[in-house]
């Protein structure tokens, strides 16, 4: 077996004697610079541009392993028979037609909405910007709810923006890369959401379980106003979340007599585990002024760039 | 040192392990994944300790840590540990049958896993379950298979 290690032409002989510096210099030489790096990264988000930067080598591996599900799913798309395209078309335009007249039924309230806060002198935040960024199927690491999108900072995406789907909120951006972005889930065990009750208003904070399908209320206490079936919408506390969106429906409620906070779960109103596309929010920050006699601008238009 | 067939393979190797250890298997095979990126590296460094180094090993973790989102030198470090053990013990490990090498590959990935264990609860406490030490007896398992591989691509048409 030794003797294949030194068959080849090219270096006939092995070099006998190390040369350069020797194996333990060298291993300490790279613990160091690797314990440098960890530090830095600890210490803040420095190194975030060398990163960003790197993450362009590696952009064609994730791609390449996202291909062949994208191959696949493209592929079914293009084999569907005629007659169910027209089906699913025609359902489309249904559906289309009863969101349209929603929304103009949800322009009119929201002028209602913003002349009655205006009466109560109170600020009004509207107007939301939205990106549809498509998931690529990679598996990051196992233990964590973390997804990559195909949207970076080449299209303005920033860390910290809540991401939806169409169901309710997925999710916020951790790290924008320039080609990619990775997406936090709200079931990740660090990952905590200010939601309150729709029913009543009861807010509290709901925290990742670590299963697909589940998030927890920790912190109400036993006798507080929540019953099976409560949808769960964002309270807009802590300024990540825009105020307003579903997030989950509360499916179990354990009292615990003896423990001060009751054992409640819920489930994500969002497909976590097959949407595969994903809209990025942009929230307008700027409050409508009180009083203002212009009517706000509502766009929900994705931009495309 | 280098010449660019070897280097082709190595980087080829290393390309398709990267792409074994993001692949988005079904929920139960997820937790069973192992360092595929790991076994490479030591196989190289056991199998070509001239040219495979303690530095091929830094290069490739903080490529896995951008591949991955970990924090940046968190697998480089463990890589070039990894590396430095094969090259001390390369000569030895070499006599040694696969099931005995086995044994040294189970001990790297375990030291490896720990690391991160640790480095990773520093940065962001996160509730680990006892399905984190999975992927190092997989790995173990999977050594041979990635031993065999990698030995072909290795020599695969050199003589030529």
């Amino acid at each position: 077996m030794l003797s294949c290690f030194c068959s080849q032409r090219h270096i006939a002989i092995n070099p006998l004697f190390a040369t350069g510096p020797s194996l333990n210099t060298r291993l300490l030489v790279a613990v160091l610079f690797s314990l440098t790096l960890l530090i830095t990264e600890h210490r803040g988000t420095r190194l975030e541009s060398a990163r960003a930067a790197l993450s362009v080598l590696v952009y064609p591996i994730h791609n390449l392993v996202d291909a062949p599900v994208h191959l696949v799913s493209s592929t079914v798309e293009t084999v569907k028979n005629m007659h169910k395209l027209k089906e699913e078309n025609e359902k489309l335009k249904q559906d289309e037609l009863i969101y349209k007249t929603q929304l103009l039924k949800f322009a009119a309230l929201e002028r209602e909405n913003i002349r009655l806060r205006a009466l109560l002198e109170k600020s009004f935040k509207l107007g939301e910007q939205v990106l549809v960024a498509e998931l690529l199927s990679v598996n990051l690491a196992p233990y964590e709810h973390v997804v990559l999108v195909n949207k970076g900072s080449r299209f303005g995406v920033h860390p910290e923006q809540p991401v939806l789907d169409a169901y309710g909120v997925v999710g916020q951006i951790i790290r924008a890369l320039p080609f990619s972005s990775e997406v936090m889930l709200i079931t990740d065990p660090s990952h905590a959401i200010p939601v309150q009750v729709n029913r009543n208003g009861l807010r509290t904070i709901a925290v990742g379980s670590g299963q697909i399908n589940r998030i927890k209320l920790p912190f109400l206490p036993n006798n507080s106003d929540i019953k099976k079936g409560d949808l769960l919408i964002t309270s807009g506390l802590g300024g990540a979340f825009p105020q307003g969106y579903p997030v989950a429906v509360v499916d179990e409620i354990n009292y615990q007599p003896n423990k001060p906070f009751a054992e409640i779960y819920a489930t994500p109103k969002a497909q976590l585990n097959k949407s595969r596309e994903l809209l990025i929010v942009w929230s307008n920050r700027e409050p409508v002024p009180l009083f203002s006699q212009e009517t706000p601008e509502i766009s929900i238009e994705p931009n495309h760039e | 040192m280098n010449n660019p067939s070897s280097l082709l393979r190595f980087a080829l190797s290393i390309i398709l392990a990267m792409c074994l250890r993001i692949a988005p298997w079904q929920e139960p095979l997820t937790a069973y994944n192992p360092d595929w990126i790991l076994l490479t590296v030591i196989y190289w460094s056991l199998a070509s300790p001239e040219r495979r180094g303690i530095f091929t090993g830094l290069t490739v973790g903080i490529l896995t840590d951008v591949l991955t989102g970990r924090m940046l030198g968190l697998h480089a470090l463990t890589y070039s540990l990894a590396a430095f053990f094969s090259l001390k013990l390369h000569k030895r490990l070499r006599q040694y049958p696969l099931p005995q090498q086995g044994l040294f590959i189970m001990l790297c990935l375990l030291c490896s896993q720990f690391l991160s264990f640790w480095l990773e609860n520093l940065h962001a406490p996160l509730r680990f379950q006892a399905s984190f030490w999975l992927p190092v007896i997989t790995g173990t398992v999977c050594w041979p298979l990635v031993y065999s591989f990698l030995r072909v691509v290795r020599l695969h048409n050199r003589s030529r």
